[in-house]
């Protein structure tokens, strides 16, 4: 298979490329408050949070959105918009946990892999082909099963499973530039290679993996929401988006709410990054 | 190269990768912390040393490594892959007896989302129109939205608010509209965005602008011709999609109940029951390597211009 595409545009972006100057603005602002509100949530809850997370009243269970109560009680009596406000923080912190490992295990690999060359990097992209093959959430689910489950299991997973696209990123960037020329003339006046390595090569292949790496962020919270709903993340009563998602859905013909809310949230928290995310890629590119 | 020994190199390729991932799913194995015998009777249970030296004899985890690697090659070539720890049956006859059902809603959601992504490329490609935005908007959702949610919300409001679809244990269409419309939805997006970017490129071609010229109509220089360009990458990407419906699968038959390899693949996860987790992955692989090499094989039907070219 014959990777056409240049690093920095993998094909599901082909049409940003003719995105109109602006037309995104409004969309943007929208999605960088979203994502503020959210930081806010996960790392101050009980700023946002009228209510304890945990806090049981089964009088006041099944109840529809109201003043006191705006998202509603779950089957506990349990107010659902707190409840969600304090998931928000196990969704950061699994979205960007695992979307940093994965970054830095990536650059390891595709650094070595680009720089030695050889059969190294015959070997490591050979593996790496082969762990592409499986989509992503199969493959957390797999290493799931060896490791067991719960949240941090759950971040090891999904980063184990981003590893291989980080590592090809990075090793196509550093063929790039290895041979450019900057490279090139440092290694005539006869700078150490490592020292090129760090100095020059490392520098620039950072730079476009961290835009890489906010879409990342998305694609980590909408796994962790997934194999939290699975029955494979935290365990009951954590507040975590696609936990309460499962566990409420037994009550659902009788409480719509419980299983609107949580996957309102989930749903802005992933759009908000990927909207984001693709800005960013957008401008780092000259597009915008 | 000729045809034959393109497709002999490629299948010799496939066959490379499922040896490898078997030697993967291999070392995984031996390096599992947990033992297989707790796991085969349960942690609580209490097993004497006799009893546990004949299970380990009986799953042939007493002989020395290299020997354990040579059986489970062996009886991978021989389509066994192996025993469930749980079940007691074969991992073949499990994946067997639960496919069925899963490859109905998988095609059905493909042939969904194909339909949908056709449809949506063709009428708003290469055009600013508000229409389009919607469909931009649509994919975004479609493919930032987690498929559980969306499966939850159908199933909320379209079973139990207005019971217009039957819930579960129904066997006939109407129970599999729901399933479908949550995992064709998950692959619809990113389907459609990439088809409308090649078909947004197909126009602008001169061959377009020819096809214009000769008195073809807005609509037939579409559907005839710049579809043909888009259903290329459209079919790259079903093809590497192919997995990720079978994990959609997992989730959709979680939400909906229904029986099939997903529901059997999370119940191997949650119960560590290893031998069915490896034999649900070597099993995507293979039909990752088969599919692929049918859609090189199709690609040539829809492009003649990569009969004559030496790929």
């Amino acid at each position: 298979m014959t990777d056409l595409s240049s690093p920095l545009s993998p094909p599901e972006n082909a049409s940003l490329r003719k995105l109109r100057r602006g037309r995104l603005r409004p969309g943007i602002v929208l999605a960088a408050l979203v994502l503020a509100f959210l930081l806010v949530c996960g790392l101050w809850p009980q700023l946002v949070a009228p209510y304890d997370p945990y806090g049981l009243d089964l009088l006041q269970s099944l109840k529809p959105p109201s003043w006191s109560h705006i998202f509603g009680t779950d089957q506990l009596g349990r107010d659902i918009f707190s409840r969600v406000v304090h998931g928000a923080s196990y969704s950061l912190y699994v979205g960007v946990g695992a979307t940093l490992i994965a970054v830095c295990v990536g650059i390891a690999i595709g650094l070595t892999s680009g720089v030695l060359g050889g059969w190294v990097d015959l070997a490591f992209m050979r593996v790496v082909d082969i762990l592409l093959a499986f989509p992503s959430l199969l493959m957390s689910m797999a290493v799931v099963a060896f490791l067991g489950t719960g949240i941090t299991n759950i971040l090891l997973a999904i980063a184990i499973a981003a590893i291989p696209g980080y590592a090809r990123i990075v090793r196509s960037q550093v063929l790039v530039i290895r041979n450019s020329g900057f490279v090139e003339a440092a290694r005539v006046l006869g700078q150490p290679p490592l020292r090129t390595l760090l100095r020059h090569i490392l520098p620039n292949t950072i730079g476009p993996l961290v835009v890489l790496s906010t879409l990342g962020i998305g694609s980590a919270i909408l796994h962790s929401a997934s194999l939290s709903y699975l029955g494979l993340g935290p365990k009951p009563p954590t507040p975590e988006w696609g936990l309460m998602l499962s566990e409420g859905q037994g009550y659902l013909r009788a409480a719509w709410w419980i299983g609107v809310f949580p996957g309102v949230f989930a749903t802005l928290a992933i759009i908000s990054t990927t909207v984001l995310g693709r800005y960013i890629k957008a401008y780092s590119e000259g597009r915008e | 190269m000729t045809i034959a020994r393109e497709l002999f190199v490629r299948i010799l390729a496939g066959a490379a990768v499922l040896w490898a991932a078997a030697s993967l799913a291999f070392i995984v194995l031996q390096m599992l912390p947990s033992d297989p015998v707790q796991v085969i009777y349960g942690a609580d249970a209490t097993v004497t040393p006799e009893m546990r030296d004949l299970i380990r004899a009986e799953y042939g985890l007493d002989r020395p490594i290299w020997e354990q690697y040579g059986q489970f090659v062996g009886r991978i070539l021989q389509g066994d892959l192996g025993t469930s720890y749980q079940q007691r049956r074969s991992v073949v006859s499990i994946i067997g007896s639960e496919l069925g059902s899963t490859i109905t809603l998988a095609v059905s959601a493909t042939i969904f989302a194909l339909t949908l992504a056709v449809f949506a490329s063709v009428t708003t490609a290469g055009r600013r129109s508000h229409v389009r935005s919607l469909m931009s908007a649509i994919e975004l959702l479609s493919i930032s939205t987690p498929a559980f949610w969306i499966g939850l919300l159908l199933l909320t409001f379209l079973s139990f608010q207005w019971p217009i679809f039957p819930v579960m244990g129904d066997n006939s269409w109407r129970s599999m509209v729901l399933p479908v419309t949550t995992l064709g939805l998950a692959i619809f997006g990113t389907l459609s965005q990439v088809m409308r970017a090649e078909m947004d490129l197909a126009l602008e071609q001169p061959f377009a602008l020819t096809a214009r010229t000769r008195g073809l109509s807005e609509w037939s220089v579409r559907w005839r011709h710049a579809l043909r360009h888009a259903l290329i990458p459209g079919l790259t990407i079903s093809a590497e999609m192919f997995g990720s419906l079978l994990a959609g699968a997992i989730i959709t038959e979680r939400v909906f109940g229904r029986p099939g390899l997903g529901r059997i693949t999370l119940q191997a996860v949650t119960n560590q029951d290893i031998p069915v987790v490896v034999g649900v992955v070597l099993f995507v692989a293979a039909i990752f390597v088969t599919t692929n090499i049918a859609v090189d094989l199709l690609y040539r039907l829809i492009d003649p211009r990569l009969r004559s070219a030496t790929a």
